[in-house]
């Protein structure tokens, strides 16, 4: 299957209440496989084309504030457009998943892939202090595997996840192993899981819910601000998801997520076969970040490259965690440029291997 | 003047606050008709019997804060994009009674897509949208219904066509969607208009639960701190100046 239409078939199968979207290249086959599939008819998932991202990410917020596993996909303009109410999800502490199939930028930029929302992804994107769940698939079948994780891990902590995956694996087509459907929750569900905040109805036995990110006083919405990061902090310290190959002899590592993990697995094998020992560390989260892994293996390895599709935004929390102990350098191709294995493994070793000999 | 005592009694009260509207102090200004529509808000629903079933959607506005004020559960959306939370509230429970309450900058300046937008995709929800021609909440700017010649904060000469465009009347505009069933101009600035608006609000609600379409129920309103004048002169100058732009009345009724 192709990676887009994975994320429809995942949807459905994971019993998602509600999709929202607004076409957008490289990533319309969400929802048009959606709309072929006609969820309504089984599960009864909703499906709706808004008129713009900001419509589709205000009705995702709709439907996160009834307790409704809702989401909606776009690429990097759209994910621009959705900033506001991705903070307004974030700061009502609301869960959903965003999927991004990043495209070159800025501005419209290109249609081809890239990874140049990795800030945007894991520093906020929107106003204020916030953070969303990020996971970055390298295949298909991560594709697919994600759309439950983040779901999962959305309603777990009650903040946004986002799948940040890019043109090169949202256009591929690979084998995919579809676990057996789940059922959409029930109301009765909705209201065990989450009848403590959602919006189902004001009973006369409960308060009224009021789902809203405002607070006049700024010593509440301290508070408020202090209760999302406590929440943060804990997802530091439990989620963070990484993978490993080839590190435990490494002398050079390289870190990459998404398409470059797979290009550099490559670079892996070609680097073995040159005489090199070289390792990866893939993020599986980009936030919360690999930090700890990372530092571990700066204790080991003479250097580090960081190999992304962008002028250098993931090098920034490599350093981070490495601090200044080995030096650590990026490689990238910009604007939807794809690099070669070759062309990664020559920069390993013009910027890594023979500077640290 | 004869003295004489009232004796409150259940059996002679005509008057009295609605049960769904909370105790807690209004922060909208004296002679502001927010308040008076909140209340029929609260009647209709509460008459209706869809207290349990019903999800109001504020905006931001100086109503932003309607959901301290009547006991249902209350989602707030960001400036401009109530239809948008409203149209995934009703479709992921069709059954509920689902209703956005917005000001003329929140519905027909920054939230004109989604008003449209929602209207044409015939949401069965209620809009109600309350045109004050001002932006009350940020102290008093040029709205896109300001009437032409109306001093604003951002039109202190007065607004002139040639700077600022003219006042439109949106609910005639969406009028023409197919997915609209009902659209009415209202106003609460004497008891028979507060009756006649009650009317039109229960219309509106039925016809949400009864799925015949969006209905959208507009109410001319007064902004007494905006237009700096007094409750009782706003509400002559509404009935002088806005009243004829904006008449009252039944838009489409279908
Ligand atoms: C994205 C965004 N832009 C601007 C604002 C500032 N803002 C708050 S309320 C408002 C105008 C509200 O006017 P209206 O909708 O007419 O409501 P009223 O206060 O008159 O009832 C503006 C511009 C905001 N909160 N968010
Ligand atoms: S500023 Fe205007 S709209 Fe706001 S509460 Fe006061 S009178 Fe009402
Ligand atoms: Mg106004």
């Amino acid at each position: 299957m192709k990676g887009n239409e994975v994320i429809a078939e995942a949807a459905v199968r994971y019993g998602c209440d509600g999709y929202f979207g607004y076409p957008i290249t490289p990533q319309s086959e969400v929802m048009e496989s959606l709309m072929e599939m006609k969820p309504w008819e089984t599960t009864g998932m909703v499906v709706v084309q808004a008129e713009s991202e900001v419509a589709s990410i205000n009705m995702v917020y709709g439907g996160a504030a009834c307790g409704k596993r809702v989401m909606t996909s776009s690429s990097s303009p759209g994910i621009s457009l959705m900033c506001e109410g991705i903070s307004y999800i974030a700061g009502a502490s609301l869960p959903c998943l965003i999927v991004n199939v990043q495209r070159g930028g800025p501005g419209l930029g290109t249609i081809q892939p890239s990874q140049s929302d990795y800030f945007q992804a894991t520093k906020g994107g929107g106003h204020g202090d916030y953070h969303l769940i990020a996971l970055a698939p390298n295949s298909v079948q991560e594709m697919y595997d994600f759309v439950g994780l983040g779901f999962d891990l959305a309603f777990k902590y009650r903040v946004p996840a986002m799948m940040l995956a890019d043109g090169v694996i949202g256009q591929m087509m690979e084998k995919v192993v579809l676990d057996d459907p789940r059922p959409r929750r029930t109301d009765e569900q909705i209201e065990q899981e989450c009848g403590d905040w959602a919006l189902t109805g004001k009973k006369k036995e409960r308060q009224r819910h009021v789902i809203t990110s405002l607070e006049l006083d700024p010593y509440a919405q301290e508070v408020v601000n202090e209760k999302l990061q406590a929440t943060y902090r804990l997802i530091e310290a439990n989620e963070v998801r990484y993978q490993t190959t080839a590190t435990e002899d490494a002398d050079y590592l390289l870190v990459a997520y998404g398409s470059s993990a797979r290009i550099c697995a490559k670079v892996v094998e070609m680097a073995r076969e040159a005489g090199y020992k070289v390792g990866l560390l893939r993020p599986i989260t980009l936030w919360p970040f690999p930090g700890k892994p990372i530092a571990e293996l700066a204790g080991q390895v003479k250097g580090i490259l960081s190999v992304e599709l962008n002028s250098g935004q993931m090098i920034e929390d490599v350093r981070l965690a490495v601090n200044g102990r080995v030096p650590v350098e990026h490689y990238g191709r910009m604007g939807g440029v794809v690099y070669s294995p070759g062309e990664v493994f020559e920069a390993l070793k013009e910027k890594i291997i023979n500077k640290t000999k | 003047m004869a003295e004489f005592e009232v004796e409150i009694k259940p059996e002679n009260l005509v008057y009295g606050t609605p049960k769904l509207i909370t105790d807690r102090i209004m922060h909208y200004c004296p002679g502001c008709s927010h308040g008076t529509i909140h209340k029929l808000v609260a009647e209709v629903i509460e008459e209706m019997g869809l207290a349990e079933k019903t999800i109001g959607v504020s905006p931001v506005g100086c109503s932003v804060f309607a959901y301290n004020y009547i006991d249902i559960d209350w989602v707030q959306a960001a400036h401009g994009r109530a239809a948008a939370v409203a149209t995934a509230v009703k479709r992921l429970y069709p059954e509920k009674m689902v209703f956005t309450y917005q000001g003329d900058g929140d519905l027909a300046a920054i939230g004109t897509g989604e008003s449209i937008h929602a209207c044409n995709r015939g949401e069965n929800i209620v809009v109600i949208y309350i045109n004050n021609a001002i932006y009350g909440m940020t102290g008093g700017q040029m709205a896109p219904t300001t009437l032409l010649g109306m001093k604003t904060a951002t039109t202190p000469y007065g607004r002139d066509p040639k700077l600022h465009g003219y006042p439109y009347k949106i609910a005639d505009m969406m009028a023409h969607l197919d997915g609209v069933c009902y659209i009415t101009r209202q106003s609460v600035h004497t008891p028979v208009n507060v009756r006649k608006a009650k009317k039109a609000l229960r219309k509106a609600f039925e016809n949400a639960m009864a799925g015949k379409g969006l209905s959208l129920v507009e109410f001319v309103a007064t902004c007494n701190s905006g237009w700096k004048q007094s409750p009782v002169a706003s509400n002559r100058w509404m009935e002088e100046n806005m009243l004829p732009f904006y008449p009252l009345g039944d838009i489409k009724d279908i």
